[in-house]
């Protein structure tokens, strides 16, 4: 996902000069096909996030385009007003690009987990909230994002992201995308956590069980009458996500079922509210949450056969 | 230029806007008012008629909170009608209490929270010195404001990237809500702080027209690097009473104070 990112940046940038990059001197062997191309263009503002984010928002006051980048804790909570006051309450065109979403630097530890990001930005006004599920969300959101000119949020993963997508026609800011048809239930799911919901849909299906796929790569704003369309029908809905089971996608999710009279079953998969009690990768604090496909399999038939 | 008379303008409409709504701030906005005169009716290559000029100087207020002085030197300045003040902090009305960008015409940045102005000026001294534009970004920040660490990451910002289009002011009047400055987080030496941060940095009287106007018509202060204008100020300045005292940071005036305030303005 890094590399579909800083891939699209410079196609852009090749054509917009107004296009800067701003690194909190992170991204070390991601960004310098851009620094390389762009050196003007390219400011590591050092350790220093919160000048970061202002010097974004001076730039944005002064006609430019900045894409801010760091590791998502970094990147929005240590300048969280900057986003905040700056960005937000000015509603300037600056784009804050998070690396790392839900337990992607494992072995890092819970400083380096992001996993109250997104709660902590939807609250806030004029926020636009992307979490791509694979290098081909990841392309088409930086390009329909940099039509819009309003703050926005990128939430990506790190690489090695299998590619979900045949089609990009579907990928719409706001929009929910179908991956996958069915009528015993729904999985909505974003970022990261879209793969696995896809091998959770292809083993229930082994089972005999038919359940859709939705990939919520926009949390802010959802347009509510495309995902109620998708979701009307179903009597059985999961959301799944790499975040705290608080303010994240579930939330938002099910503000929007009951305000819309929606009936049926519904649960969040998501991390619980505590910081990870244990050291591992991210597959194996994944294990501790219960974010892996058996786990879930188990746990959605259960509720099936209730 | 009269710059006294203008001061006592903005002085007057200061203290109506403060004592109508009832507001606090009152200390801190007098305390800029000679500075902001210097600057808005010599220094800042300004236009009232095109306020949007995309080749005119910045100003950032980022000690927000002295809103009101701001507000009445643009209204002096003829940025828009006197009577839009009359809605400083009303219901309904123009002018909120801290400044917000595009509230009235000239006001550049919304600012309320100390210690972002700098870390956006530098962000607009990039942007003037990549597009090779002439314009200068000043920021004015209080003494109580430097406490903020983002004031000095945007200080080693400004100085790595030689923004010398890029001025900083300090409304040095050393005191701050619950006291001195001194006394509740120490800033001294202040002005080698700002030095070794790799800033030109002078220091005046800030309430002497003469001395701001002679050090801001010189910029930068040395080519390559940022300036820092330290000016030496008297919380609440122009009416005795409120002078130097801690209260006026956000005491309300009776009708008494504010009638004699204002004969001491005459």
């Amino acid at each position: 996902m890094r590399n579909a990112f800083i891939n699209t940046l410079i196609e852009l940038a090749e054509r917009d000069k107004n296009i800067y990059l701003l690194t909190g001197d992170l991204g070390f062997s991601v960004l310098e096909k851009f620094s390389q191309k762009f050196p003007e263009r390219f400011l590591n503002c050092g350790v220093a996030e919160q000048n970061m984010m202002g010097v974004a928002a001076g730039l944005a006051l002064s006609g430019k385009k900045p894409y801010v980048y760091s590791i998502i804790p970094f990147i929005t909570m240590r300048c969280f007003e900057q986003i905040r006051n700056d960005v937000c309450y000015q509603n300037l065109d600056v784009k804050i690009i998070g690396v790392g979403s839900g337990l992607a630097y494992g072995f890092l530890g819970a400083t380096h987990h992001a996993i109250e990001d997104i709660a902590i930005l939807r609250v806030l006004p004029n926020m636009t909230i992307l979490s791509p599920a694979d290098p081909i969300e990841t392309r088409e959101l930086v390009l329909k994002s940099y039509q819009v000119k309003n703050p926005t949020y990128l939430r990506l993963n790190k690489s090695g992201e299998k590619i979900l997508y045949n089609l990009t026609s579907q990928i719409e800011i706001g929009k929910p995308s179908v991956l996958k048809e069915g009528q015993n239930g729904a999985i909505i799911a974003t970022g990261i956590s879209v793969g696995l919901g896809l091998e959770v849909v292809e083993k229930l299906k082994g089972k005999g069980y038919n359940f859709k796929l939705v990939s919520l790569h926009t949390l802010k704003p959802i347009d509510e009458k495309s995902l109620l369309r998708e979701l009307v029908r179903q009597k059985i809905i999961f959301t799944l996500e790499e975040h705290n089971i608080i303010g994240g996608l579930g939330s938002a999710i099910s503000e929007i079922l009951a305000e819309n009279n929606w009936q049926g079953k519904f649960e969040r998969l998501a991390i619980p509210d505590r910081y990870c009690p244990e050291i591992g990768d991210t597959e194996y604090l994944r294990r501790i949450f219960g974010l892996v496909t058996n786990k879930i399999i188990e746990k959605i038939s259960r509720i099936i056969n209730q | 230029m009269d710059y006294s008379q203008i001061a006592k303008e903005i002085r007057k409409k200061v203290l109506k806007m403060v004592f109508d709504s009832r507001t606090p701030h009152l200390g801190s906005s007098l305390s800029a008012v000679d500075i902001l005169t210097v600057l808005y009716f010599k220094i800042l290559k300004i236009d009232p008629k095109n306020p949007l000029d995309e080749n005119r100087d910045r100003f950032i207020l980022s000690k927000g909170h002295a809103a009101a002085a701001l507000y009445a030197a643009l209204a002096e300045r003829g940025f828009f009608p006197k009577e839009i003040l009359d809605g400083y902090c009303r219901d309904g009305g123009k002018l909120p209490g801290h400044s917000t960008r595009g509230c009235v015409p000239g006001v550049e940045v919304s600012t309320g929270s100390l210690g972002h102005g700098l870390p956006m000026g530098a962000g607009m001294a990039i942007a003037a010195k990549n597009d090779g534009k002439n314009y200068r970004i000043f920021i004015l920040m209080s003494d109580g404001e430097c406490e903020e660490g983002s004031v000095w990451e945007a200080a080693l910002f400004a100085s790595h990237h030689q923004l010398d289009n890029l001025i900083g002011i300090i409304d040095y009047n050393k005191l701050q809500a619950f006291g001195r400055t001194n006394e509740i987080l120490n800033l001294e030496p202040l002005k080698k702080k700002w030095e070794d941060f790799g800033w030109k940095v002078k220091e005046v009287d800030g309430h002497s027209f003469s001395e701001i106007e002679e050090s801001l018509s010189k910029i930068p202060f040395e080519k390559g690097k940022p300036s820092l204008l330290i000016c030496h100020t008297i919380k609440g300045k122009g009416v005795s009473f409120i002078e130097d005292k801690l209260e006026w940071h956000y005491k309300n005036l009776t009708k008494e104070e504010y009638d004699m305030a204002l004969k001491e303005l005459k």
